[in-house]
């Protein structure tokens, strides 16, 4: 087999402190995005579980392959759940979803979760898609802004750089910032362009260290100009996959003279946000229409 | 709420900006009828306000979408003057 | 009159050589990241092949995207001035060039005497241009050619959801993986670009005679997808597609003298 340079943990994590059996209402978020899928569990409403795959190829199969094994790490069965949310590019394909709900919305209050009510804007770059996000102190969205057009600027445009340069992509934050001078940014928007750019720039003699640098000071640069348009506030948080990229992220604080805030808890995943809201919006929705419990009545995943 | 539909490609910026809540108080609709492309389609947002959004299908490729519309000697634009609210904006 | 025309594109490098109005000399080679060397390589190639010495060319013209490369050009033409001059010189009916490269697609309008009047482009994304298709024949794993012919021999009627090429490239990939036939696949592909480039070229009011050039010229499954969006039969293909843009600046470095 190939080696896959845009691997990256994929894990169940939970809150020990917490206990599913004294919880009234337990609610499950499912984002389905295009290259990644969460599941989150929330106990009356707090963040409770987690877990991380690879999206598989049909939106079905991830949902149940997010969630099940959360269930059975978490020993709660399938038929305690009160709701199911759905969310993300996938959404309308989750058979036993309770609702779907839009990634915008979701992501606002997931976010707002993280960070709290002086959270204003969230920039989730995800492996398909780029969004900015305004929201108000109880995480509702006031503006928000998407491109899923183009590559550029999204997570499958780094994969295929870290494809291209044959380096984990994991390891080229890190590496970005091993240079000797300031790295200028690729100047082609298309990651195709982009791809040939590097190229002739390894052919010149420019380090791989160089190249990465070269293209998370482009695709920093291409955010910014993104979040130009509906403009940012604090506090203001960095959400999906390129998250974890501090070659991108530290590039884009530095354009915008503003520091990305970390959530309170350091166990929560700015990675899972979008679940996380989705599980919030299955609290809020158990509570005030009631429980789905009842129609998975002795049913299985 | 302000939603931007739309995307930013290599080529350029395209996007048409819906303000939700002058949209939600709007009983017409008429962008709906006016747009050629039929771009416009009645929903009821995440919080529950009855809105109108560009049509997922044809969002990637508004640049193409609104090309008919947009010669400089034919303004404005039919969505924009249909829109009495006046909620719509284009970016390009 | 010797002068040379010499079109620096994103992927290839084209020389022509004319005397008066006549064509002595031509050749193309594939830009490196040398490109001076490489346009200096391929002239040299073009003086061999028209038999002249290089001290006989009296007016050398560059265009394409890196037009400015070349130190010992007399003249720096746009794409769509050369490539505009080139196709009237081709058929001097034509009124609407179209001119789709490997980065750019654009749309020329030229009047009776070959001048441009009007023109829209497409640059900078993968998608409107000749690299899109490249990129699909690709990740199927077909050489261009072949990909190309494959799509006159399907009907299917395939969308392409993805407007990116990257995108869209994992959008082949399902494809395959759910057993889609090579030449619908191929199909698709033409569609969706023929789709977004004759969009583009509406911009500027189509007038007949319509003319197509750049390396997608020399693509059937391109041309005719093209066709049946336009809904246009009658479109010209010059014999030599590649070198319009070329010729068109050899011609402009003779004329810039006699004006």
């Amino acid at each position: 087999m190939t080696k896959e340079y845009w691997r990256w943990d994929e894990k169940c994590w939970k809150d020990e402190s917490m206990d599913p059996k004294s919880a009234g209402i337990i609610s499950a978020g499912i984002d389905i995005g295009s290259v990644s899928s969460e599941a989150v569990l929330c106990l009356d409403g707090k963040f409770y579980a987690s877990n991380t795959i690879r999206t598989g190829s049909n939106s079905p199969t991830s949902a149940k392959d997010a969630l099940k094994p959360l269930l059975e790490y978490t020993g709660i069965a399938y038929e305690n759940l009160d709701y199911i949310v759905g969310t993300g590019y996938g959404r309308v394909n989750i058979p036993f979803q309770d609702k779907a709900v839009t990634e915008i919305a979701c992501h606002g209050r997931g976010a707002n979760y993280m960070v709290g009510p002086s959270l204003r804007t969230i920039l989730d770059m995800g492996g398909q898609d780029c969004k900015a996000i305004h929201v108000d102190e109880k995480g509702k969205v006031t503006n928000f802004l998407m491109n899923d057009k183009c590559a550029a600027g999204t997570g499958r445009g780094m994969e295929t750089i870290a494809d291209l340069l044959k380096v984990p992509i994991t390891e080229i934050g890190d590496r970005s910032f091993q240079i000797d001078t300031p790295a200028e940014p690729i100047s082609n928007v298309c990651v195709v362009f982009a791809k040939s750019e590097a190229m002739a720039m390894v052919k010149s003699g420019k380090t791989l260290n160089e190249v990465l640098a070269s293209y998370c000071k482009a695709m920093a640069d291409r955010v910014t100009q993104l979040l130009d348009r509906i403009g940012v506030e604090k506090e203001f948080f960095i959400t999906g996959g390129i998250s974890k990229n501090r070659g991108v992220t530290e590039r884009i604080e530095e354009n915008l003279g503003i520091k990305a805030v970390k959530p309170k808890d350091a166990r929560l995943d700015p990675q899972t946000a979008g679940a996380l809201g989705a599980a919030l919006f299955g609290f809020v929705l158990a509570s005030k229409k009631g429980s789905k419990k009842a129609s998975r009545k002795g049913q299985t995943l | 709420m302000i939603a931007n539909y739309g995307y930013m490609d290599g080529s350029g910026e395209y996007y048409i900006t819906i303000d939700t809540d002058k949209c939600a108080e709007c009983e017409g609709k008429m962008c709906i009828a006016a747009c050629p492309k039929g771009l416009f389609v009645p929903i009821e947002d995440d919080y529950g306000e009855d809105v109108v959004e560009i049509d997922s299908g044809k969002v990637k490729e508004l640049k193409y979408q609104c090309m008919d519309c947009k010669p400089t000697e034919k303004p404005p634009l039919p969505c924009i003057s249909a829109c009495t609210p006046g909620a719509l904006k284009h970016s390009w | 009159m010797i002068s040379a025309g010499i079109d620096v594109g994103s992927k290839n490098i084209k020389v022509v050589i004319l005397d008066g109005d006549k064509i002595i000399g031509k050749a193309i080679q594939t830009g490196s990241d040398d490109q001076e060397k490489s346009i200096e390589e391929t002239l040299n190639s073009a003086v061999k092949d028209a038999k002249i010495e290089r001290s006989a060319i009296e007016k050398i013209a560059t265009t394409g995207i890196g037009r400015k490369v070349f130190k010992e050009a007399d003249y720096v033409i746009t794409d769509v001035t050369a490539g505009g001059r080139g196709i009237f010189e081709c058929d001097n009916a034509v009124r609407t060039g179209i001119d789709v490269g490997a980065e750019e697609s654009k749309a020329i309008k030229v009047n009776q005497v070959g001048k441009v009047t009007d023109s829209a482009v497409n640059e900078k994304c993968a998608a409107g241009s000749g690299s899109f298709v490249e990129s699909m024949a690709r990740a199927l794993g077909i050489d261009m050619k072949a990909f190309a012919e494959l799509a006159l021999s399907s009907d299917a009627k395939i969308p392409m959801n993805a407007q990116c090429a990257v995108f869209a490239e994992s959008e082949v990939v399902s494809l395959i993986a759910q057993n889609t036939p090579q030449k619908d696949i191929s199909k698709a592909v033409h569609d969706s670009i023929a789709s977004r480039v004759s969009s583009m070229v509406r911009r500027v009011k189509l007038e007949p005679r319509i003319a197509i050039f750049g390396g997608l010229a020399y693509n059937p499954g391109f041309v005719s997808a093209f066709k049946k969006n336009l809904e246009i039969e009658d479109i010209f293909i010059p014999e030599e597609p590649l070198f319009v843009s070329a010729l068109g600046a050899a011609l402009l470095a003779q004329e810039k003298k006699e004006g």
